[in-house]
């Protein structure tokens, strides 16, 4: 018996620009961006004033009044996707055991949003230390300790496995998913519901940001604000979002007929430990990733088809990320298309790597890569074919996506579509 | 496969700042539950708390990472050092030939709170002066993965590395990934988890979950198993262990094995209302299962021990399903700490594997009266002296998670 495969059979989007995984991918091919200023409040006070924003109607994706309060937007994200990712599956109930179900949840900040909204209540605006335990609402420990985040997801799939939160800060995306599929290769479970939710675009994750100045200054542009690899980028977009995939063992989902969107054929994680929030130059740590991924994946390099970058548009980031292209792919690197949708959709932290995924198992299934958008001045720096403005059409059946992030974590994932076997 | 084998372990807890000095505590039943000191806390329904004292942060770390640390980050850092130390390892100063290096080291540890007392500064600081107040040092100081980076990068460990979030379940599924994360073929693992909470704002958060004890006195406000049971007290601190492979072990000569990881499980229980059962006896007989032991093997359960009846009930009656009523000694030392969060599965599996090590179960020290029908051994009034080969350690955390390890003796 070899060992046991997992493949994407369902997916569901919330990102800015559009409610839905079909909206995702038009925005992607046509190479539009969503970032807009910040409306969610005044952001005059602050360095970096736009975001990628989600235009989320929770009534009429169908949440209750009960479950708008009783659940962070992120949660609520998070929840829609899994809606939108179990129908899309066409798995039905009751098809696998409820205790052979997992789920696994990523996210950076969790219940940020809810957090500074019972902050503002309980501490009247910020004047009380001693918060008034009167005005307590009673989710207010869910949002301190987010278990309720995947408990919700859990509930909406009716998993009764492995239930966890894989909280990587901005890999998070990459590593929930990397999780769920250990658990379905070991055995543990056969099938699971795995993804990333954010919803950072709060004060307080605001100014985080401004404080390091992480985030770009370019307030009076806020569509062409992001630019990853172009040599004006000075800071990535802050944004939100959500995906959720159902994953399943291969042979499993064959027999059932599931429609399967791609194989996640190999994922690493690596630390740099180097620094909390900079990056060394040489992208060492995250070339050694994807050297792993690629190897669990049984891959040469040069069988890549594209590369979805991490491209958050910080002087730092794409400057490492070029660098590690170079030291895992050799020239190979030279030769294979390299984007990033956060130029188009803003960096979602703990919830884009999971976007990204989406992002590669739709550019399997249309045979096109999508592009880098605002790229328009080459940055001597970052040398390679990053696709600007402009989606490709081309042959796309192995990706890899790879995610940096605070805390020094790096990671990779290869995605393969089976080709003639399912698609 | 290969055999994951604890090489160094180490603790912060309300009753003890090292191994053998919190060991000694458990096993005199002497508890660290107080008044929060912190802030005024009379005004706020419940006081009680299990604090960490006499941890001066700066006698455990270099000053650069004062400023930029949490209180829950600061304990994480000098207990990662401590169990390195324990586990004989050093990386980056004495790596010789065997030693592991790089990438052979990872860490994954659990927070269910993350840099709490920190952020709640940092908010005040935004709301009450301004954005340009808040520190360059929030962004990380505060979010989930903030233990694992600072090992990591303190340390120089550069393999696989996570950071899990479950409530309370989450310490011990920190430690099952690390098993996972040694037998896929990284050499050793800081694992466990920590969490701290005691500023005003996350204390007031804690007591929303709506199952802090209210009682005033220190020896009856968390009684585990008593028909008196009122809640729990929260507490800070926890417990990071090294996991590592077996061979890796045997090649550098590692100093000594505390016991294996045999055995981990992990359910969710069904959404409320929905009538279904817990999947607490699930977990448990997954994790039997999953290290090739019978329920007639383990020697020891050390308790998730809510403190709430309804839910104390329905852990012993998973524990009854499983070994038969009073088929297997219960324990709960975590009636002398608090509740610890994310830091309580692995202190409870810090002392199983002292259990092991010393051939002593330690008591719940508090509770007086178990009723009947729980059908329980709870080990009580004194430590009971048992020769235990194997422990089972369980965890739950609030909206459902259940976590389960199988804990055996080095040389079984």
């Amino acid at each position: 018996m070899g060992e046991r495969r997992v493949v994407i059979t369902g997916i569901g989007v919330r990102a800015p620009g559009g409610s839905g995984t079909k909206e995702f991918w038009e925005l992607l091919v046509n190479g539009r961006t969503a970032t807009r200023r910040i409306s969610f409040f005044d952001p005059s006070p602050f360095r970096s004033r736009v975001a990628g924003e989600v235009d989320f109607d929770a009534r009429a994706e169908g949440f209750g009044p009960r479950e708008i309060r009783r659940m962070d937007r992120a949660t609520q994200f998070a929840v829609a996707c899994t809606r939108d990712a179990l129908a899309d599956s066409g798995l039905s109930p009751g098809a696998v055991p409820p205790h052979r179900i997992a789920v696994a949840l990523g996210t950076a900040v969790a219940s940020a949003t809810s957090l500074e909204d019972e902050y503002l209540v309980m501490s009247d605006g910020g004047k009380d230390w001693l918060v008034d335990p009167d005005h307590l609402s009673p989710y207010m420990f869910d949002y301190l300790s987010p278990g309720a985040m995947p408990a919700e997801v859990a509930w909406a799939v009716g998993a009764e496995g492995p239930v966890t939160m894989v909280s990587d800060g901005c890999t998070s995306g990459l590593d929930a998913v990397g999780y769920a599929v250990q658990l379905i290769r070991e055995g543990t479970v056969d099938a699971a519901v795995a993804g990333a939710t954010d919803t950072p675009i709060t004060p307080i994750v605001v100014a985080c940001f401004d404080a390091i100045k992480a985030t770009t200054p370019r307030d009076d542009e806020p569509a062409l604000a992001s630019r990853p690899f172009d040599a004006t980028r000075n800071g990535f977009v802050i944004a939100e979002g959500a995906a959720m995939f159902v994953l399943e063992e291969y042979e499993a989902a064959r027999a059932r007929g599931a429609p399967v969107y791609a194989e996640v054929s190999g994922y690493a994680t690596r630390c740099n430990a180097y620094h909390m929030t900079g990056l060394k130059k040489d992208g060492r740590e995250m070339a050694e990733a994807i050297r792993a991924a690629l190897d669990e994946a049984r891959l040469d390099r040069t069988a890549v088809d594209y590369v979805n970058a991490h491209g958050s548009g910080t002087k730092q980031n794409d400057r490492h990320e070029t660098a590690a292209f170079k030291r895992s792919l050799g020239d190979h690197a030279r030769r294979v298309p390299v984007s990033s949708i956060k130029s188009m959709i803003g960096h979602s932290l703990g919830a884009i790597g999971s976007i990204e995924i989406a992002a590669c198992a739709l550019a399997i299934k249309h045979d096109v890569v999508p592009p880098t958008a605002n790229l328009r001045t080459p940055d001597p720096e970052c040398d390679l074919d990053y696709v600007p403005l402009t989606a490709r059409e081309q042959r796309v059946d192995t990706v890899l996506s790879v995610g940096s992030g605070f805390g020094g974590f790096q990671s990779a994932m290869v995605l393969q579509g089976l080709g003639g076997a399912a698609r | 496969m290969s055999d994951a084998v604890i090489t160094g372990m180490s603790v912060a807890s309300p009753i003890g700042l090292g191994t053998e000095e919190h060991w000694k505590s458990v096993l005199a039943g002497r508890h660290g539950i107080g008044e929060v000191d912190r802030f005024d806390v009379s005004g706020y329904p419940s006081r009680l708390a299990g604090q960490i004292r006499g941890f001066e942060a700066a006698d455990h770390l270099p000053g650069r990472l004062l400023p930029q640390t949490d209180v829950s980050t600061r304990y994480a850092l000098a207990m990662a050092r401590w169990a390195l130390e324990d586990a004989g390892v050093e990386p980056g100063t004495t790596a010789g030939p065997g030693a592991p290096a790089d990438y052979d080291m990872g860490v994954v540890v659990s927070s269910a709170q993350g840099g709490f007392d920190f952020t709640h500064r940092e908010f005040r600081k935004l709301w009450s002066q301004g954005p340009e107040y808040v520190s360059v040092y929030e962004s990380f100081a505060w979010f989930y993965a903030v233990d694992t980076g600072q090992i990591s990068i303190r340390h120089g460990l550069r393999g696989p590395s996570a950071a899990l979030v479950a409530e309370q379940a989450g310490g011990l599924d920190a430690v099952g990934h690390a098993r996972r994360t040694v037998r896929r073929g990284t050499r050793l693992v800081v694992a466990g988890g920590v969490d701290s909470a005691l500023d005003p704002w996350g204390w007031a958060a804690q007591l929303a979950g709506g199952r802090v004890s209210t009682a005033r006195e220190p020896e009856r406000a968390f009684l585990p198993f008593d028909r008196d049971a009122g809640g729990h007290v929260p507490g800070e601190g926890g417990a990071i262990l090294v996991v590592e492979d077996a061979d890796s072990a045997r090649e550098r000569g590692a100093p000594r094995r505390y016991g294996r990881i045999a055995g981990h499980a992990a359910t969710f229980d069904p959404p409320p209302g929905s009538g279904r059962p817990s999947a607490l006896r699930r977990a448990v007989e997954l994790a039997l299962a999953d290290a090739g032991r019978t329920a007639h093997d383990i020697g020891v359960v050390f308790a998730d021990a809510a403190g709430v009846p309804e839910l104390d009930r329905a852990e012993a009656e998973a524990l009854r399903a499983v070994f038969g009523p009073y088929g297997v000694p219960v324990t709960a030392p975590k009636a002398l700490t608090g509740r610890l969060y994310g830091g309580g599965g692995p202190v409870d599996l810090l002392c199983a594997l002292l259990s092991l090590r010393d051939g002593v179960v330690p008591h719940t020290a508090h509770t007086a009266r178990v009723p009947e029908d729980y059908g329980l051994d709870l080990v009580r009034d004194e430590p009971r002296g048992l020769p235990v080969r194997s422990a089972l350690v369980l965890a739950r955390g609030r909206r459902g998670f259940n976590s389960a390890v199988v804990v055996t003796a080095p040389d079984s």
